[in-house]
């Protein structure tokens, strides 16, 4: 057993679930921003963004180390090539949280109106999605993986549901617009973040099966 | 050009331990194929039972069939015959070393019989070019001794000797495994270019080595050939656990 190594696999996947747990944090924190209007967490997800940043550098470092000093093959190998993909995923999450954070305190600024979305509802099922493909990082289960890429669906529809409702609305009170766009640009973050967990869970398959599932691919047969 | 190897049934003994037991491979023409596994998996032996130097080792047997090209290994071909088609390199260069490098290289020859001065001279320079050695002692062919060389251009005089003798396949046990990084990465250049002649069986401990110079890997355990693929599936997604832990370093 190599005993370096494996502590060096332990701390990757230790820092990865840190880097997870701030990304889910910072969604779930621009989330309850906009169900509450809440200009002090908006701030923090700002502020929270730096961290995320300099944790992805340092997973990266790790990941870079070990690749160089260890050569690891086969399943490690897989592991330490979907952390490292896991990781850009997760930064690019926090990236969302802070776009998230910014409409909501223009929305803030704004007269509270009621609008034709459920944003809310959009939100748990994209946290749902970041929190199953975290777990099924954790676990190395790749069914957990698979029942988050079936998920997807329901949240493409979901934003393409908050296009229309929003677009109508805009068009039958202009009054309602800049609200109503930023909402529609808040759905569209979030079906970027359920992205980002559809990547994170094909990460996980490809770690766990050796299989590229991405883009629907399938390798030929006799591969 | 270079022939494949077809093995069947090989068991092998070292007395009454069985060191190979019922392994099959077909090796491919013109690549590079390696065998790797730890130490005393048999993988030596197995590479030592395709040109017949097992049976020189006293109290030692064979059983099953080798074919090389259409040459029955086993079936009535002479063994000196079979070592002429198969050349072999080993961990340790071995020169002789009171030798030139010339009479180094063309010993081989001078051994089955050659005559003919003119032709011996470009067999010889033709051989140290492809063991890309002849830039660095064609001024020094007849004055210095092999055994003068570094170890690096040593074992690469070794493989010119081995290829005077016009092998069709190549046997590489650990030949870069006394040397430096540089002679190392000659060694595995020269590989790549062998490949275009001849049909090349290396075994290493060196996986790195394995995944950069073969097309194809055989993992040994045991005296049993495990699992044989595509070097790339292998060493990215092996189908048996043992070889997996094997590569992986969780091995015991």
């Amino acid at each position: 057993m190599r005993t370096k190594f494996q502590q060096g696999l332990d701390d990757l996947r230790e820092k990865l679930l840190k880097m997870g747990g701030m990304a889910e944090q910072a969604v779930d924190r621009a989330c309850q921003a906009y169900r509450d209007r809440d200009l002090n967490l908006c701030h923090r997800v700002l502020e929270g963004e730096g961290l995320i940043n300099a944790m992805e550098r340092e997973i990266d470092e790790i990941a870079f180390d070990l690749l160089a000093m260890q050569q690891p093959m086969a399943i490690d190998l897989r592991f330490i090539l979907a952390v490292v993909k896991i990781n850009a995923d997760l930064e690019r999450v926090g990236d969302q949280a802070v776009n998230i954070a910014e409409r909501v305190m223009d929305i803030v600024d704004l007269p509270s109106v009621t609008l034709p979305v459920d944003i809310p509802r959009m939100a748990s099922a994209v946290e749902a999605m970041v929190q199953r493909s975290l777990e099924s990082f954790i676990d190395g289960k790749a069914e957990l993986a698979q029942a988050v890429l079936e998920m997807d669906n329901v949240v493409d529809r979901m934003r393409d549901e908050a296009f229309i409702t929003l677009v109508r609305a805009m068009n039958e009170n202009p009054a309602l617009t800049r609200q109503a766009l930023d909402s529609l640009l808040i759905a569209r973050n979030l079906e970027r973040v359920a992205d980002h967990a559809t990547n994170i869970a094909e990460d996980v398959i490809f770690w766990v099966q050796g299989t590229d599932i991405r883009h629907h691919f399938q390798a030929p047969a006799n591969d | 050009m270079g022939v494949g190897i077809e093995v069947q049934n090989l068991n092998a003994w070292f007395g009454r331990t069985q060191a190979l037991f019922d392994i099959r491979m077909s090796v491919a023409p013109n690549h590079c194929t390696a065998i790797i596994g730890p130490s005393g998996c048999g993988k030596s032996t197995f590479v030592r039972c395709l040109n017949r130097m097992h049976e020189t080792i006293p109290d030692t047997r064979v059983s099953g069939t080798v074919t090389i090209g259409d040459m029955e290994v086993y079936n009535g071909t002479p063994a000196v015959q079979v070592r002429r088609h198969v050349g072999m390199v080993f961990q340790k260069p071995n020169p002789f070393p009171t030798m030139s490098i010339y009479d180094n290289v063309a010993a081989g020859l001078k051994l089955n019989g050659f005559r003919g001065a003119r032709k011996l001279d470009e067999i010889v320079e033709r051989s140290l070019r492809m063991a890309a050695l002849w830039d660095e002692v064609k001024d020094d062919l007849r004055k210095k001794s092999g055994a003068s060389l570094s170890g690096g251009q040593q074992q690469r005089l070794c493989i010119a000797r081995a290829l005077a003798v016009e092998p069709n396949v190549l046997l590489m046990d650990e030949p870069a495994s006394a040397l430096d990084p540089i002679s190392t990465g000659k060694i595995e250049e020269l590989i790549f270019q062998l490949k275009a002649k001849y049909t090349i069986v290396i075994v290493t401990h060196n996986m790195q080595q394995a995944a950069r110079v073969a097309e194809f890997t055989g993992f040994f355990l045991l005296g049993q050939l495990v699992e044989f693929d595509k070097t790339e599936k292998i060493f990215t997604k092996p189908s048996d656990k043992r070889t997996e832990d094997y590569i992986t370093g969780r091995f015991g």
